[in-house]
């Protein structure tokens, strides 16, 4: 005898297709004209902070940094989905979403820049730093939604990584305990299609990632990434029901890296322009443009405008972070332990006997 | 007979400590019903609830990494890894991010969790029950390594580890688990971190070591007495930081040191010290330093154990030699 003894499916959640057009009735939030602004600024701002980047790094003002371009949406989707009592847990692209919860651009370009103190950074001061060994950042979202459970808090937890992650065992590691302790933790992989050169087919014989929760036994979907408004409704009802008890959730958010991995990385050695022609089309911010113009009467002037004043915001925390004093080599030591061996301390000595050089 | 075992002292630290401070929280695998393999654990679930003493799926990485988010929200959390051969897959989140959190973030987030487990040889155990690579965490910035070698400090560094503000990797000579027992008052007390332990005062050699080898090193000790060689003897406890300090001032003293530890000799702790030892003691020394260690080879299965581990009349014949020489 053999019967079928399980079977699931995965859905795929979309409000604005590519141009704008709403499929369906859109959610309570995008009615609210300030909402919808403020979400379309943080994404702008997104869009015009990396392409500063990306210019401060070519100009040798920062050293190599990730580009977030193409994962607007994603990124201000999932903030705007969540609440600041909230821990997120980001890998190292996810720009938008700290710059939401208030991290400063200039303490982002400070950890860009090889200074320690921009992970020191404002805003949800409980957040993780950004996260570079992939996935391992999805066990410490686990592990903050565990210590939320524990005290009995009506906040949760939000690991974000790539699709290149899902290869990873800390990832499938995080969603197991995550499912097996009932943790109120939700993972969201922006796949965007590569892990720097690897492609998404060649990383899984699954046909989605979203799938991948369907192991652990813990709810798996599959949201349109460049649909800000997708992103945060779908986040949203996996957050509301993770604080209250409703266990973890997998979303995977469809994208595309519109930029290279970093600016160390030339993407044109892997994959055609008509490739990442054909992902223009599909990106996020000019979606989210026409659905402004259409529902709330959005001007090329207000765009003008916008794009004006966040470019002026840019400059200004640009300036910030090239004005910061250069940090103290004392401060390599002073944070390995709260209390520091003597030992540090005698190394701590002899390093001040030999000034920093000055390569610039 | 009275007093505690070692394990039985580690037992009754866990359980000072999670009476005394909410935030303390133990787990692992089998940690909770079961008590633990070695039983550490037991009893604890029953006295302070599933919520603070439980078991986890089985995925070494994923206790670590859960007690990176744990500690850096707050909690103290105190998980076992059942081996120290089973430890490997959680060396990435201890290397990558319980001993750089608070540097990485500059004292923002912090990594408060002492990650407890048992090593060494000496049980009869399968391959990989035996490891005893304590230089790995050793070698690592921002994690100290605390071993204790004797049920008082099991007790007392134990709790010294969970009350440290940073990650400690407490590694537990299971050879000592049950070999004897000492009076443990449990009142709360811990002991210093970074701190080597004189267990014996002598002139005429210092013996330095931690952990299970404590044991040959202390009989060593006690039969050389009789054989007219007076030795000093020092357990490191702490063998990372190390407390250098201890171990030069007795070496300037006796102008003779013997390292003994069981494991392998290449690259470990005791290369550390006879490193210190050279370039701050050197003038103090009258004898080479000696190193009694672990072969380096790995660490056979049973029948073969006791033929690796640094047994009381290697050590003696090592400090017969330091003695007759200089």
């Amino acid at each position: 005898m053999s019967s079928v003894v399980a079977q699931f499916e995965i859905t795929y959640q979309q409000f604005l297709d590519e141009h704008g057009k709403a499929q369906k009735e859109l959610p309570e939030f995008a009615a609210d004209a300030d909402q919808m602004a403020r979400m379309y600024r943080f994404m702008v701002l997104t869009r015009v902070f990396d392409r500063r980047c990306i210019n401060l790094q070519r100009t040798g003002q920062v050293g190599t940094i990730a580009s977030s371009r193409g994962h607007e949406a994603a990124q201000i989707g999932v903030a705007a989905a969540m609440q600041p009592e909230d821990v997120l847990a980001p890998s190292y692209r996810e720009h938008g979403t700290a710059i939401w919860r208030g991290v400063r651009m200039s303490q982002l370009l400070a950890v860009w820049g090889g200074d320690e103190r921009g992970h020191n950074w404002d805003g949800a001061r409980h957040d993780f730093p950004y996260c570079v060994p992939i996935a391992t950042q999805c066990l410490h979202a686990a592990g903050a939604a565990l210590a939320i459970k524990m005290r009995g808090r009506p906040h949760c937890a939000v690991a974000l990584c790539g699709d290149g992650a899902t290869s990873e065992g800390a990832f499938y590691e995080a969603l197991n305990a995550a499912g097996a302790m009932e943790l109120p933790v939700v993972f969201m992989v922006t796949n965007n299609r590569y892990a720097i050169s690897m492609p998404v087919e060649g990383q899984t014989a699954a046909a989605t990632l979203a799938q991948k929760a369907i192991a652990v036994g813990i709810p798996g979907e599959q949201v349109d990434g460049n649909d800000v408004i997708a992103v945060r409704h779908v986040l949203e009802k996996a957050l509301c029901k993770a604080r209250s008890g409703g266990g973890p959730a997998l979303i995977e958010a469809l994208s595309y890296r519109l930029g290279d991995h970093t600016t160390a990385d030339d993407a044109t050695r892997y994959r055609e322009d008509g490739e990442v022609e054909e992902a223009a089309r599909r990106e996020p911010l000019g979606r989210t443009r026409r659905l402004m113009e259409e529902r709330f009467g959005w001007t090329p002037e207000q765009e003008e405008a916008l794009v004006k004043a966040l470019e002026a915001e840019v400059e200004a925390e640009v300036e910030a972070y090239l004005n910061t004093p250069k940090p103290r080599l004392e401060d390599i030591f002073e944070h390995q332990f709260g209390n520091m061996p003597p030992m540090l301390a005698a190394q701590r000595e002899i390093a001040r006997k030999y000034p920093v050089p000055d390569h610039g | 007979m009275s007093g505690l075992t070692l394990v039985e002292a580690v037992n009754q630290a866990l359980a000072w400590e999670m009476a005394h401070d909410e935030s303390v929280v133990v787990f692992g695998e089998d940690v909770g019903v079961n008590g633990g393999v070695f039983r550490a654990t037991l009893g604890l679930q029953e006295r302070f609830g599933a919520a603070r003493v439980f078991d986890t799926p089985l995925a070494e990485a994923m206790i670590a990494g859960l007690a990176v988010g744990m500690a850096s929200q707050g909690l103290k959390p105190v998980p076992e890894v059942q081996f120290m051969g089973f430890i490997y897959p959680a060396l990435d989140q201890i290397i990558s991010h319980a001993s750089r959190l608070r540097n990485r973030t500059r004292g923002r987030l912090t990594c408060p969790m002492v990650l407890r487990a048992p090593f060494g040889t000496g049980i009869r155990a399968p391959e990989h029950h035996s490891e005893s690579t304590e230089a790995l965490f050793a070698h690592m910035p921002g994690v100290r390594v605390v071993i204790p070698s004797s049920p008082v400090r099991a007790y007392g560094l134990l709790l010294s580890a969970i009350r440290d503000p940073d990650p400690v990797v407490f590694l537990e000579p299971k050879r000592v688990y049950r070999a004897f027992r000492q009076e443990v008052p449990d009142n709360g007390e811990g002991l210093p971190l970074d701190h080597a332990f004189v267990t014996r005062e002598g002139t005429d050699a210092t013996l330095i070591s931690w952990g299970a080898s404590a044991l040959e090193t202390w009989n060593a000790a006690g039969e050389l007495a009789e054989e007219g060689v007076d030795c000093e003897v020092i357990d490191v406890a702490t063998v990372s930081p190390l407390d250098k300090d201890t171990i030069l001032e007795s070496v300037a003293r006796t102008g003779r040191a013997v390292i003994v530890h069981e494991a392998a000799s290449s690259g470990g702790v005791g290369a550390e010290i006879a490193a210190i030892l050279a370039s701050e003691g050197l003038y103090s020394l009258e004898a080479p330093v000696v190193r009694v260690a672990g072969y380096d080879v790995v660490p056979p299965l049973a029948r073969m154990e006791y033929g690796y581990i640094p047994s009381v009349q290697r050590i003696k014949d090592a400090v017969h030699e330091s003695v007759g020489s200089g």
